[in-house]
């Protein structure tokens, strides 16, 4: 398995649990209970994206950092774009709601991707 | 008259001090002095550099046989951690001499009680793949310990003193000799009890601040496999000794411990705690989250 293949299959799972999440986060919100497989596919093609781009970024870097910073802006990016299509389509966007867990799996992508296949520390030679 | 102790042994070195007058090495000083030799630090004219010489004691024939022994040994053996033959003969004395290259560097022990854990196993994974070399030659050493051992500047390690390899005489030094008897055909596990006990040495040679008790009980459990006094309940060989404490060191679990799901999920949680961490940070924003949108 590649890096970017490892991206796409993470961002796709963790885009469909943070989708659901939604589901506790909000739970009094009728409009997220309504639209929850609109959030769900939405959050799912949001993980896809950002999972395949931060593995196609983490097989060109060497640096733990980077690629942690990309996963976390990548992240942020496309979550922002959800919340601007949310305001677009006339719902409330939730910024904090989407934006900060999207960075954090942004990050997690991040760092998955970098470390996948990547010699052990310590003895290795 | 009598002499003082100390210009007594004085004058016995001096008197052991072989002539090498007519070859091209210039004797220095004396760095070692063993049961089968004495070994001094010489200049090399010819080439300019300094080598180390190794002189039988005595003019026995047992040992310059084993001296000679020893040189085709190392002859045979080419690998950075093991020392380079450059000659071998015998002096108009008659003793036998062999010289090498000059191991600069300090002993093991000394040089890794300053070490963190990490560091040293390190130095003790160089070691066994010297000794895996050497027995994949089917060379078997026999008298392994920290002070045949010498840590150069950049940590490279070098073995010395092969005297034993080859023979079946009894010899090795005590607390690093395996309990069975020599036979005429010793195998690689008296050798890899010897790497046992000194990856025990290694271990307590000083305290590791950076690591608990708890990890480190899997590596006690290697040397205990190591050192057992079964030789067939021993790792077969260096490499399959070094392939476990390379186990230890990356994370994995090893073969001579067996894990309870405590220590198993301890391990993971140390191998794991960069995603675990991040995570869990997921999981409190969405708790906080949740508090927040409540």
């Amino acid at each position: 398995m590649s890096k970017p293949m490892l991206g796409l299959v993470l961002g796709g799972v963790l885009g469909v649990l943070d989708g659901l999440s939604a589901l506790v986060s909000a739970p009094n919100d009728p409009a997220v209970k309504a639209g929850i497989v609109g959030i769900v596919f939405g959050s799912t093609v949001k993980g896809l994206i950002t999972g395949v781009l931060i593995g196609w970024f983490a097989k060109k870097t060497q640096s733990l950092g980077l690629a942690i910073a990309f996963g976390l802006t990548v992240g942020l990016a496309l979550a922002y774009l959800v919340c601007v299509m949310q305001k677009l389509g006339g719902m409330p966007p939730y910024y904090w709601q989407i934006m900060l867990p999207g960075g954090i799996l942004g990050v997690i992508v991040g760092y998955a991707t970098f470390n996948f296949r990547r010699p052990a520390p310590a003895l290795s030679r | 008259m009598n002499l003082p102790d100390a210009a007594i042994a004085r004058l016995r070195r001096l008197d052991d001090r072989p002539d090498f007058g007519g070859t091209r090495y210039d004797l220095l000083e004396e760095i070692g002095r063993g049961g089968m030799g004495i070994v001094f630090r010489a200049h090399d004219r010819d080439l300019d550099r300094d080598v180390a010489v190794k002189v039988t004691a005595w003019q026995t024939d047992s040992d310059a046989v084993r001296l000679r022994r020893e040189a085709r040994t190392l002859a045979s053996l080419e690998h950075a951690g093991i020392v380079a033959v450059h000659e071998v003969g015998r002096l108009p004395d008659g003793r036998v001499f062999l010289v090498m290259a000059l191991a600069r560097g300090e002993r093991l022990d000394a040089h890794a009680g300053r070490l963190p854990l990490a560091d040293r196993l390190r130095a003790f994974d160089r070691i066994c793949d010297t000794v895996a070399f050497a027995h994949a030659r089917g060379v078997v050493h026999r008298d392994l310990k920290p002070a045949n051992i010498m840590v150069g500047t950049f940590g490279q390690v070098m073995i010395l003193d092969w005297g034993l390899a080859g023979g079946s005489e009894p010899g090795g030094t005590e607390g690093y000799m395996a309990p069975e008897p020599s036979t005429p055909q010793p195998d690689a596990r008296v050798d890899v009890y010897a790497l046992g006990a000194i990856l025990r040495d290694l271990i307590d040679v000083s305290p590791w601040p950076d690591v608990s008790r708890s990890t480190i009980r899997p590596l006690r459990s290697i040397v205990a496999r190591a050192t057992s006094a079964d030789p067939g309940a021993r790792y077969a060989d260096a490499a399959e000794l070094a392939a476990d404490v390379r186990r230890f060191a990356d994370g994995q679990a090893v073969t001579a411990h067996r894990e309870t799901a405590v220590e198993r999920a301890g391990r993971l949680a140390r191998v794991y705690r960069t995603p675990i961490a991040l995570v869990l940070t997921y999981l409190a924003v969405r708790v906080l989250l949740l508090f927040w949108s409540s």
